[in-house]
């Protein structure tokens, strides 16, 4: 009896083999071909080994003023206005924030100064993603969706997303959104952007300097917006507007015992 | 071997149940015939031969995500030297600018149900 079932077992193990590899050589060479044509860089694209923006916060005298670089973010990208569930008129707390303010106190936790002056003290200041050089983001996303390209911006694939938040708990800056909800309910129809997507529900969102925007050679929505108060450019070059920028001020960056080298300078 | 008649007949039962989709498709009757599609109108071709199109649109896609995404490529030089700026949204869908009878068709008869419009922004005119 054991003596005939493994026989059996030979025969039909060997069987299966011939028979599965006899089937695979049958299928066809050619799976999944690559592209027949090539990849290059758009005429217009703008170019810089370390792409860096310098927000010169004296020249914006009330959170009002940052509206309009606000507005121009948030409408070029897509990004909805998810209002709270009391009805006063305030963002969610589980809205997207792209571009958004804070208090002294938030931006820059690691000052430890008693005494301030009173406008830095009571000032709003922009918030977005800081694209660190070490991004602690990238880090932790298990999926490669989150990555920082060789110009230093730390853009997103949506598509590779897969909503576990990992980089949310990662980022020290609070600059990325995780969508709670679907987006597109809280948009305008058509959406304010016809040529830009808009994300789905259960994916991480944030700020990407506009490498879209630079593809074509436009500098981000928020410069555009600024009338020269916040600064783009490479930081790699020392006669970029940024070196020059931060040669002739003093400037700060959020939490920078963290280690992450943000590419957002506070000119304060 | 023990119940020999049951195990030899359960056996050429099981192999004839788990080949059907084999001959069901082989004995005729599996003939697929491509469900008619809209082309665009005014446009003669696409970024490649419709040939390598028709079979290789989603890896090349796929290749035009990547690339404009993580390399920022974001122009694609097509094997007969013409220029195209990669977009799903704005270069793809400006000629095929009607989904429902062009990609939903043969998406719909082969049971392919990618999600693309959830993020993109589908042209008005299918709506």
């Amino acid at each position: 009896m054991n003596n005939s079932r493994r026989n059996f077992l030979k025969v039909a193990g060997i069987s299966a083999f011939a028979f599965s590899s006899g089937l695979a050589a049958l299928a066809p060479e050619k799976v999944g071909a690559a592209a027949i044509g090539k990849y290059e860089k758009g005429s217009k694209a703008l170019d810089a080994k370390r792409w860096a923006m310098v927000i010169d916060t004296r020249r914006f005298a009330s959170p009002a003023d940052y509206k309009p670089l606000i507005e121009a973010c948030h409408s070029a990208h897509n990004v909805p206005f998810i209002p709270a569930a009391d009805g006063s008129g305030r963002e969610h707390v589980q809205g997207i924030k792209w571009l958004w303010l804070d208090k002294y106190e938030q931006t820059f936790t690691d000052d430890m100064n008693a005494q301030l002056p009173a406008k830095v003290r009571n000032g709003s200041y922009p918030l977005l993603c800081n694209h660190c050089t070490n991004p602690p983001c990238v880090r932790v996303c298990p999926t490669q969706a989150t990555y920082k390209m060789q110009d230093g911006i730390v853009a997103m694939d949506y598509h590779r997303c897969i909503g576990c938040r990992f980089c949310m708990a990662g980022c020290p800056y609070g600059a990325r959104s995780f969508n709670f909800m679907d987006p597109r309910k809280h948009l305008a129809d058509p959406v304010p952007n016809p040529a830009y997507p808009t994300r789905m529900i259960g994916v991480v969102e944030k700020c990407t300097f506009c490498a879209e925007r630079l593809a074509v050679g436009k500098l981000p929505a928020c410069v555009e917006a600024s009338d020269g108060a916040v600064l783009f450019g490479d930081l790699e070059d020392p006669n970029s507007t940024v070196r020059k920028a931060l040669a002739e001020n003093y400037s700060i960056r959020r939490k920078p015992s963290l280690g992450t080298q943000p590419g957002v300078y506070y000119l304060i | 071997m023990y119940n020999k008649k049951y195990v030899i007949v359960g056996i050429i039962v099981f192999v004839a149940l788990f080949t059907t989709p084999f001959w069901l498709g082989g004995m005729g009757g599996g003939e697929y015939t491509r469900p008619a599609i809209e082309l665009p109108k005014g446009e003669k071709e696409c970024v490649e031969p419709v040939e390598y199109m028709r079979a290789e649109h989603m890896q090349l896609l796929n290749e035009w995500r990547d690339e404009a995404l993580r390399n920022e490529s974001r122009v694609y030089v097509s094997s007969t030297g013409k220029k195209w700026e990669i977009s799903l949204q704005n270069t793809c869908m400006k000629c095929h600018n009607n989904p429902k009878e062009f990609c939903d068709k043969c998406h719909i008869s082969n049971s392919v149900y990618p999600y693309c419009w959830t993020c993109h922004i589908q042209p008005k005119e299918s709506k």
